[in-house]
């Protein structure tokens, strides 16, 4: 069991004819994932690696009953394209854009209301159910099947996280980034809900990091509806106010978002907060066997 | 990204929002020339800064008598400005604002932001204008109107209206204040903006309603959209080190401490940085290759990190996944020969091909210490700020 994505999973890939969505297409469907369609308008009729591409989403998915899409489109173009996904029925949207406009995450999120769909994203890894599917950039390889489900804002260190974790023989079941950027999609409570009511996950780990209220947010949601332990890191303790690091959603203003408030958040919440980022593969191993409790 | 007052105030008129007559200065003689044309008695010289708390750093400064002016801008110009807001190299002053100075009676907030939960503009008003928004949140929240807006169909005028009430103001400001409202909003929109404030909108003695100071901030994702915007980009304000990452597509940022660090990804940079502090030690900098990076990327990130003074060791925490390690080390090779690097540097490497990327490290014949996780990276970077011996590759 895992959420969002499963071996039922069909991935549509939105620009499959640029340098990314090419390169990760083929990353994809190395891994297992049914990518069952591109789109690349005007390159209809000229098949990617044996895969049919078609002009627009509605046209793939009439045709392969894609119920998926990861959308490699340049920034400009890219609010765009997430809506035809959701307008052709899409379910799950996986946007790996980074750099799109926050207007125009404005627009898609007020386009999707009331609509079927659910965004992940924009400016993620994307979101691996490992062993069944994986929609994204992350390496497949790095990951193992299992019972533990993370939810991140960031890359490279949710690879790292992972890694940590698949190192002590600790398997995932899905790995879900929600982006990096200020308006995204599912947001952390969105997912945490999903895992809560998940048969196949027994434990959360939530990797956030300074800027905004997604983890303040995150423990409030705990409080009052999760049963299953939840082990959070944040990065950016050390990071200046004022600053954006990286990441668009990645700034302190006014002092709020720092690291500290949002460990004391989660803590008080009842999360086991790990200050060391190194450490958060042995405090999971902790948790699940019972040594640590609170 | 960040624009002056006198360009955010530009920008303000454009929308039919009324500012105090004006003009800017890069000289003591332009300075007096701009207060002759303003004539009147009194004069305000603001230092063109990309930060705030100007007032409290002398700044700001209010001129009684035109003879004094010349003295005063040249007292400004050329300075550093070191206020709460800045870093303590401060910002240097090469543009004033010579403004006429108003009777004021009354200081309004006004400013919009994004909501992130709720994906919508939301405009902020109080009646108590002149302090930091933040603060007064914080304090008085009874004082904050906020007003959320529906992206689809935009400000509506019965917000405006509830906006001006809330104020509390005389109603014969009802006009210009709805009007100010819906300018700033539709700059808000059209400029791509993150943060557009009037902070404080007056009133003068005279009833007139004018933006004493403005913020602007704009998106830098939607910049390719803004050319007008980007052109006001005034790089003496930035950090020269991050000017040249920035050429590169590298995300740098100078801190206080000596050791340097190049990650790939901005939370696995923060993380690392925060590993640094947790051994005792203080990062110099955050240096964001991008979660792809290449050994040409890592070979500019060497560069940025040798020109800080302060940088005593190089941490290197490249977590590859999909990239493979044996290129990715071949690069550092290059670039450590290519700039003859003579400080301790740890690298931690992961990703496809790793044995093999250690393995080229080790070979180089260079004085790399090879960390075989984030963990045994930290310890090895703990060891070497304490001066503890060191085992080199």
């Amino acid at each position: 069991m895992s959420i969002l994505v499963n071996s039922d999973t069909k991935v549509v890939v939105q620009g499959i004819t640029g340098r990314e969505g090419a390169f990760h297409a083929g990353q994809m469907m190395a891994y297992g994932t049914r990518v069952v369609a591109g789109v690349s308008p005007g390159k209809a009729g000229q098949p990617f690696d044996g895969i049919p591409v078609f002009n627009t989403v509605r046209d793939a998915v009439r045709a392969t009953g894609a119920n998926a899409s990861a959308v490699f489109v340049p920034p400009r173009f890219a609010a765009d394209a997430v809506m035809e996904a959701m307008e052709a029925g899409i379910q799950t949207v996986v946007c790996l854009t980074e750099g799109i406009p926050t207007l125009d995450m404005i627009a898609v999120r007020q386009y999707m209301k009331g609509m079927n769909s659910r965004l992940i994203g924009p400016n993620t890894p994307g979101v691996i159910s490992p062993g069944y599917c994986k929609i994204g950039v992350m390496a497949g390889y790095i990951h193992r099947r299992g019972r533990v489900g993370i939810t991140s804002r960031s890359g490279t260190l949710t690879y790292e996280v992972v890694d940590q974790l698949t190192k002590k023989g600790i398997g995932q079941s899905t790995c879900v980034g929600i982006g990096g950027d200020p308006v995204i999609g599912l947001n952390f409570v969105d997912v945490l809900e999903m895992f809560e009511h998940d048969e196949g996950t027994d434990a959360v780990v939530i990797i956030g990091e300074i800027g905004g209220t997604a983890e303040e947010d995150a423990a409030a949601y705990f409080r009052t509806h999760m049963t299953k332990p939840v082990i959070a890191f944040i990065a950016g303790i050390t990071a200046p106010p004022g600053r954006r690091m990286g990441h668009a959603g990645a700034i302190i203003s006014g002092g709020k978002g720092t690291a500290e408030e949002k460990m004391r958040a989660l803590e008080e919440a009842g999360i086991f907060v790990v200050p060391d980022p190194a450490g958060v593969g042995d405090v999971v191993s902790d948790v699940l066997s019972g040594r640590r409790r609170h | 990204m960040k624009i002056h007052e006198y360009q955010a105030k530009k920008i303000l008129q454009d929308y039919g929002i009324p500012v105090p007559r004006g003009q800017i200065a890069r000289t003591d003689k332009e300075a007096l020339q701009v207060a002759r044309q303003l004539a009147g008695g009194r004069f305000v010289l603001k230092a063109q800064i990309h930060a705030g708390g100007r007032g409290k750093a002398g700044g700001i400064k209010v001129i009684d008598r035109i003879e004094d002016v010349g003295r005063a801008a040249w007292d400004m110009l050329g300075k550093v400005l070191v206020t709460a807001q800045t870093a303590e190299e401060g910002k240097p002053v090469r543009t004033l604002l010579v403004e006429e100075v108003l009777e004021i009676a009354k200081e309004i907030y006004l400013g919009i932001v994004v909501d992130r939960q709720k994906a919508c503009p939301v405009i902020l008003a109080s009646a108590e204008g002149g302090v930091e928004i933040e603060r007064l949140a914080r304090e008085r929240p009874d004082r904050v109107i906020a007003e959320t807006i529906d992206p689809a169909v935009g400000l509506r005028p019965f917000q405006a209206n509830r906006i001006f009430y809330g104020l509390g103001l005389d109603q014969s400001l009802a006009q210009p204040v709805m009007a100010t409202i819906i300018g700033l909003y539709r700059l808000f929109i059209e400029k791509d903006c993150s943060l557009a404030e009037i902070n404080p909108l007056v009133v003068t003695e005279q009833g007139n309603l004018v933006a004493l100071d403005a913020k602007i901030t704009v998106d830098d994702n939607a910049l390719f959209r803004h050319p007008e915007i980007a052109g006001l980009r005034d790089i003496s304000q930035e950090d020269p080190l991050e000017v040249e990452a920035a050429k590169h597509n590298l995300n740098y940022i100078k801190l206080k401490g000596n050791v340097g660090c190049m990650v790939n990804g901005a939370g696995l940079a923060m993380a690392t940085m925060d590993l640094i502090k947790l051994v005792g030690a203080e990062p110099a900098n955050f240096l964001d290759v991008g979660g792809g990076a290449t050994s040409q990327m890592v070979k500019e990130g060497f560069r940025i990190l040798l020109y800080d003074k302060d940088v005593k060791m190089i941490f290197i925490n490249i977590f590859g996944g999909i990239l493979r390690c044996d290129t990715l080390a071949q690069g550092v090779v290059e670039a450590a020969r290519e700039l003859v690097i003579d400080l301790p540097i740890i690298v931690r490497l992961e990703g496809t091909n790793v044995e093999e990327g250690r393995r080229i490290l080790s070979e180089s014949g260079l004085a790399f210490t090879v960390a075989s996780g984030l963990a045994d990276a930290a310890l090895k970077v703990g060891e070497i700020a304490k001066g503890g011996p060191v085992g080199r590759a």
